[in-house]
């Protein structure tokens, strides 16, 4: 799915008038790319991915896929939140069969998928658990299957790996790097963490300080196959220092503003 | 201690209370609970906003509530007579008891459904489902834990109304308590009856809040 935003604009009406969160973003995904977008926190990153997604409206611009423009949500955009949000009272399993069986797939089906995705997760065994038996990680996992068992088009996910420890963090890196090679999926990460944009990006969005906008945009130029060893290689450092330089100059100019 | 036609009509009484707090809560959940649905799906932040519709609820929710249950039981006796033939007795109190509890219950529910974690309602949007799916399959499952206690207070409330309603011939508990305490100076049989409904009281609560624990799965 090719994903294009126009001229993206956000305002809030708040007590103390109005303010721009966002302010005419542009920016394209390409079918089966994985895009990274980071930006300082506060930047407008997570108002973005809600627009795209449909939970949001714009105040002006356009957000188009395959040549449609958005509405609302829709099963075709899958999106994984940084909170989990998994289904407290389900088990793992019903909470990845829950979009197909809204959906209305047959029972049958939906058994057969949600155990495909349980197993690309790395969670069998554990089709019966509560989310509150999980740790954070394998929360996650479960999050990100119940997305992929509706099988979207692309995926959004905003911070998906904020909550988790260090090394939680690399292993689902390279799980979600294995996953994007394997289905092909179009993928849109929001990031604030500069090694996980570099790690799996093929192309980075950089965003400003609020009002959020496109400050640069770069290609990785690191293997197809991402894992931990990518950290030490020499193109990922030189694209980690420019994205630092550029999120340092912004923080730099946040601090003369106040 | 007492003759057998006092313990038989403790008896009865007990039933009409029991009878009457039950019928007022279920019939009341069959209005409160689509009313409040309602007001959580209209709400500002709700699934569906809707100024006008959430107004209207709004304000005959207040209205309702803001009317003394005893003022609103004299105002309802030619409504009352009308539904059920009579003014007097206990299947007569459960009208005016089912009208005042309806609005209550549906801030009740309302406040349990705005509880529901919103992170959770955007994952099944994001998933494709519906909102008449997110109130079925989220809201109302997310929220029965809240609900349940919810209806466990309300019952609380609703048998103490009942008993209020003795004092217009309402039947029960605390109809006993008036003829028996208040209009002939029998304060034993006052206290009988206040221990009994304090010990329903007591009944009830205790079997809500165990459904309410064992449907928790958080």
């Amino acid at each position: 799915m090719k994903l294009e935003v126009k001229d993206l604009t956000k305002i809030y009406k708040g007590t103390n008038g109005e303010v721009t969160a966002i302010d005419s973003v542009n920016l394209s995904v390409e079918e089966s790319e994985f895009v990274m977008i980071v930006g300082p926190s506060g930047c407008g990153k997570t108002t973005l991915i809600n627009m795209i997604g449909g939970l949001d409206k714009a105040t002006s611009g356009k957000v188009i896929l395959d040549g449609k423009e958005v509405e609302g949500p829709g099963p075709d955009r899958g999106m994984v939140f940084q909170g989990y949000s998994l289904f407290p009272w389900l088990t793992v399993k019903k909470n990845v069969e829950f979009g197909l069986k809204m959906r209305k797939v047959p029972k049958e089906e939906r058994s057969k998928k949600a155990d495909e995705y349980i197993k690309l997760v790395g969670l069998e065994g554990f089709e019966n658990a509560l989310p509150k038996q999980l740790s954070g990680g394998m929360k996650q996992r479960v999050a990100i299957a119940r997305t992929l068992a509706n099988e979207p088009q692309m995926l959004l996910m905003d911070e998906p790996f904020g909550a988790l420890d260090a090394q939680t963090r690399v292993v689902m890196q390279e799980l979600l790097s294995k996953i994007s090679r394997e289905t092909k999926t179009t993928i849109l990460f929001i990031t604030h963490d500069i090694d996980e944009a570099v790690l799996l990006g093929d192309r980075i969005y950089v965003m400003s300080r609020r009002p959020g906008t496109i400050r640069d945009v770069l290609s990785v130029d690191l293997p197809k196959e991402r894992s931990h060893e990518c950290f030490v290689l020499p193109q990922f450092v030189e694209t980690k220092k420019k994205i630092m330089d550029m999120l340092w100059q912004e923080s730099q100019d946040a601090a003369l503003d106040r | 201690m007492f003759s057998s036609e006092i313990i038989t009509m403790l008896l009865e009484g007990i039933r009409d209370t029991v009878y009457m707090t039950v019928a007022s809560t279920f019939f009341g959940y069959v209005i409160g609970l689509p009313m409040g649905i309602c007001l959580t799906v209209t709400g500002k932040d709700g699934l569906k906003p809707n100024a006008a519709v959430y107004r209207v609820l709004d304000v005959i929710s207040n209205i309702v509530r803001s009317i003394p249950f005893l003022i609103l039981l004299i105002l309802l006796i030619p409504f009352t007579r009308f539904v059920v033939g009579k003014s007097y007795g206990s299947t007569a109190t459960i009208v005016p008891l089912i009208i005042c509890a309806a609005p209550y219950i549906a801030r009740l529910v309302e406040s349990s459904l705005n509880e529901v974690d919103k992170g959770v309602v955007e994952a099944a949007k994001s998933m494709g489902a519906n909102n008449f799916q997110i109130v079925m399959h989220v809201l109302l499952v997310e929220g029965r834990t809240s609900i349940i206690t919810g209806a466990t207070i309300a019952m609380g409330t609703i048998l103490g109304y009942s008993a209020m309603a003795g004092t217009v011939g309402g039947g029960g508990l605390g109809d006993i308590a008036v003829r028996y305490g208040y209009y002939r100076w029998q304060t034993d049989i006052m206290i009988i009856t206040v221990i009994l409904i304090i010990l329903l009281f007591q009944l009830f609560q205790n079997v809500g809040m165990k459904i309410a624990s064992k449907l928790d799965k958080r």
